[in-house]
């Protein structure tokens, strides 16, 4: 169906696509797999002509083909589901997928065929969605629906999706491998950009592994398993679940009352939360996103205005509700944020500078003068300090932030709050869209702060993470704990129905 | 009572009139902002049209003997005079990713200072050009203007919203990934936002020029691109909407037209002139800071489309 032959793309001083080889039998599920920065996304992007290869060939149905813009990949068949959905989020569903490919004249835009026809297509594939809604008032897994139905829609017969389950719960997962499965049914050949092994093996019938640029590995999913796949995209051996010791658990540090943060609305995002955590400890919140766990994290850092807060929270005895984010800071609460980009870093500043947010004020890194002026040894020493220990590469600390891997940037962070030697870590999203190899890392950091006497609380998207970092589970579910439970006893399906039913 | 009603009826035409130039700018920043591109160049795209209308109408009159035709073809000249301004907008923002604000003040300030050097050149005077009979202008009549502003913005509403150029340049202004991914062509929609705002807008300044009065004069404009851009942001960047925010801009000048002599001080001394033409001004000043919060301008706004990292 589709056959890329030696593609090679640079970005820079990037080389993104190293000779790539990948095909695509007709009628299959395909998955190409790999870390960040391998070039998974970059090969897919450039089947369907977002960018175009500085050398290779794109073969379609065994002929070469131009493809130079993602019209020209419609053309083909071709359609793309991308990572960051491609909605115009105030315009309605119907809008969407008609959008470049217009029902009606060009004097008048036809949405009431595009509605009849885009509900013959939800039928078919069992994609249930209002044509006339707004796409603003849907649910991220229907918003992928609405991208699928764009694809069907334009008569794809390759579907391309870039890491399609990174935004959905485990149950939206399993509807959407159905929807999937229903798709090859009817003959179309699917592509799934993924780091989720799990997922590979579920749902996949090749793999395409990538690392580096370059193809490292292609097999049939039913002669492979996960170690196999990991070490393929590492290129090395890879613990895959964390291995920890038992927790010494002291005193409580963090005590949380009743906490809830009221909206400009009125509404309560988070809503009576009473929990605590000791130090020595790794305490877990699970739950599906948007449930109040970033309220919950922004509120203990905080980060939120204090008229907002009710409730109490606690530090070592003391209560600190009124204490605003520089004094919790000294006070030792450290704090690694769900969005790196917004809250962890200035991503044009360079390494050392980032390495000193939060501690710039105060000696020894404002240390000359009488703390007017900054020490910039100090700081160099800080920055290499970090690098080192947290093995953030490339290492050089005069580099921007943004210059390096997601996965990097996280080491950075938390590195940086590591030095803190907090008495309390807020930690959310530890290894979002942070690389196999770098997940161990940081897992093994957040055991030995854990084994230091610090009391982590830790929220993340990923059960498995979850599961396996923490010594106690809660599970939060609209703004209230649905529930508690031990994570090493605890089934999957009853995490799972405590995050969705809360009871 | 009857005073009363001559009044009202002065302030309405007037209102329509005035308003006039103001409508057709702002609906031309419409096409140009949805698709994504700033438009604080309107000012000088009025500008360029306002003294060529002005001065290929009076060409087309004393040259070619063209009587009343002439203005015709004048506010067809003005037009062109705003695609060619736009068209080389267009290229610097769209093709070459300039600053959008930083490229439309750069033409604002090239739009000041040409006519006034070719007015020099051609007619030999300091800024304007020479003056038109009243006979050959554009129509005067507030009534046929009307009728033409209401078909206009029934039209513009009609493509903005129901036709697949409305969509794809709605969707190219707020998310321009997303259009480019269903194989729309970014950059084109937003050459045709903007050379659509260069027309329209080159149209209003001819109005001004040969409709409202008969000749050019030095920066006749006086910021009505800048109260044009107000009245868009006002009007939440909807025709509807924008139309009535013009028609509330040229209201206050007309009002403010007709209280000159009406308003005196206790001592019966005028009020100075000056601050009663204040009044649109401090208007839009106080609707921009009073509305541009709750107004929401199309979200890639002001943002070149990059397709490669």
């Amino acid at each position: 169906m589709l056959e890329l032959r030696q593609i090679t793309k640079r970005f820079g001083a990037v080389l993104a696509n190293d000779q790539v080889d990948i095909v695509v039998k007709p009628g299959t599920i395909h998955a190409i797999v790999g870390e960040n920065g391998a070039g998974k996304s970059t090969a897919m992007r450039i089947a369907y002509g977002f960018y175009t290869a500085d050398s290779g060939q794109i073969l379609v149905d065994g002929q070469v083909r131009e493809i130079n813009s993602p019209h020209d990949a419609i053309a083909l068949g071709i359609g793309m589901v991308h990572q960051h959905f491609m909605l115009v989020e105030d315009m309605t569903v119907a809008e969407n997928i008609v959008l470049g490919a217009e029902p009606g004249s060009a004097l008048s835009l036809d949405l009431k065929s595009a509605a009849a026809q885009i509900r013959q297509l939800s039928e078919e594939f069992k994609l249930a969605v209002n044509p006339n809604e707004p796409v603003e008032h849907l649910s991220v897994g229907q918003q992928q629906r609405v991208e699928l139905l764009k694809a069907l829609y334009r008569h794809a017969r390759l579907l391309i999706l870039d890491e399609p389950t990174a935004v959905l719960t485990p149950l939206e997962v399993e509807e959407f491998f159905a929807i999937l499965r229903r798709m090859r049914e009817q003959g179309k050949t699917v592509i799934i950009i993924t780091h989720k092994l799990s997922e590979v093996l579920a749902i996949s019938d090749e793999v395409t592994v990538m690392r580096d640029g370059k193809v490292v590995g292609r097999v049939q999913t039913k002669d492979t398993n996960a170690a196999e796949l990991a070490r393929m995209m590492v290129g090395r051996e890879v613990l895959l679940r964390v291995d920890k010791p038992e927790p010494q658990v002291g005193a409580a540090q963090l005590e949380v009352r009743n906490l809830s943060v009221v909206a400009a609305d009125g509404s309560k995002r988070l809503n009576g939360v009473t929990f605590e955590v000791r130090s020595g400890e790794i305490v877990g919140i699970a739950g599906v996103e948007g449930n109040g766990q970033t309220e919950l994290m922004e509120a203990l850092a905080g980060l939120v205005d204090v008229s907002r807060i009710r409730g109490e929270t606690i530090l070592g005895g003391k209560n600190i509700n009124s204490v605003g984010a520089r004094l919790r800071r000294e006070l030792g609460i450290a704090h690694i944020p769900e969005d790196r980009h917004r809250r962890g870093l200035l991503l044009d500043f360079t390494l050392a500078e980032n390495s000193i947010l939060g501690v710039h004020y105060r000696p020894p890194i404002a240390a000359l003068a009488g703390g007017v002026f900054l020490d910039e040894g100090a700081i160099q020493r800080r920055a290499n300090e970090i690098i080192e220990q947290f093995d953030v590469r490339p290492r050089n600390a005069a580099l921007p932030a943004r210059a390096l891997s997601g996965g990097n940037q996280q080491k950075l962070i938390i590195g940086r709050e590591y030095r803190l030697n907090p008495k309390v870590l807020l930690v959310s999203q530890p290894t979002r869209g942070v690389d196999i190899g770098a997940i161990e890392f940081i897992h093994r950091q957040l055991v030995s702060l854990r084994d230091a006497g610090c009391a982590i609380l830790l929220v993340s998207a990923e059960l498995e993470e979850v599961t396996s970092l923490s010594d106690r589970l809660l599970i939060i579910h609209e703004g209230r704990i649905a529930g508690e439970v031990d994570p090493k006893v605890a089934t999957l399906e009853e995490i799972g129905l405590l995050m969705t039913r809360g009871h | 009572m009857s005073d009363f009603l001559t009044f009202l009826l002065i302030v309405i035409e007037s209102t329509i009139r005035l308003a006039t130039p103001l409508i057709l700018a702002a609906l031309g920043g419409l096409f140009s902002e949805r698709s994504g591109v700033i438009n604080i160049a309107l000012e000088g795209k009025m500008l360029a049209g306002a003294f060529t209308a002005a001065g290929v109408t009076y060409a087309a009159d004393v040259s070619f003997g063209m009587g009343s035709a002439s203005p015709w073809v004048g506010l067809l000249a003005g037009m062109l005079a705003g695609l060619f301004i736009a068209a080389i907008y267009a290229i610097t923002c769209i093709k070459f990713k300039a600053d959008q604000v930083v490229s439309g003040a750069a033409i604002n300030i090239l739009m000041f200072g040409i006519p006034g050097f070719l007015s020099g050149a051609l007619f030999l005077s300091s800024g304007s050009t020479p003056q038109l009979p009243k006979d050959h202008l554009l129509p005067q009549s507030p009534w046929i203007i009307a009728v033409a502003i209401g078909v206009l913005v029934a039209a513009i509403w009609y493509v903005v919203y129901k036709t697949p150029f409305g969509l794809r340049l709605r969707s190219v202004g707020e998310k321009p990934e997303a259009a480019d991914a269903a194989g729309v062509s970014v950059s084109k929609m937003r050459y045709w936002g903007v050379l659509l705002a260069g027309v329209l807008a080159g149209m209003g300044g001819a109005y001004l020029s040969i409709g409202q009065s008969s000749l050019f004069t030095r920066n006749m404009t006086a910021g009505r691109g800048f109260i044009a851009l107000a009245a868009l942001i006002f009007g939440k960047w909807r025709p509807v909407q924008t139309l009535l925010a013009c028609l509330l801009f040229g209201f206050t000048e007309a009002v403010s037209n007709q209280l000159q002599d009406l308003i005196k001080f206790p001592s019966g001394e005028k009020l100075p002139v000056q601050f009663i033409h204040m009044v649109p001004y401090v208007l839009t000043i106080v609707v921009l800071a009073g509305f541009i919060g709750s107004s929401r301008p199309p979200r890639a706004l002001g943002i070149p489309y990059q397709k490669e990292k």
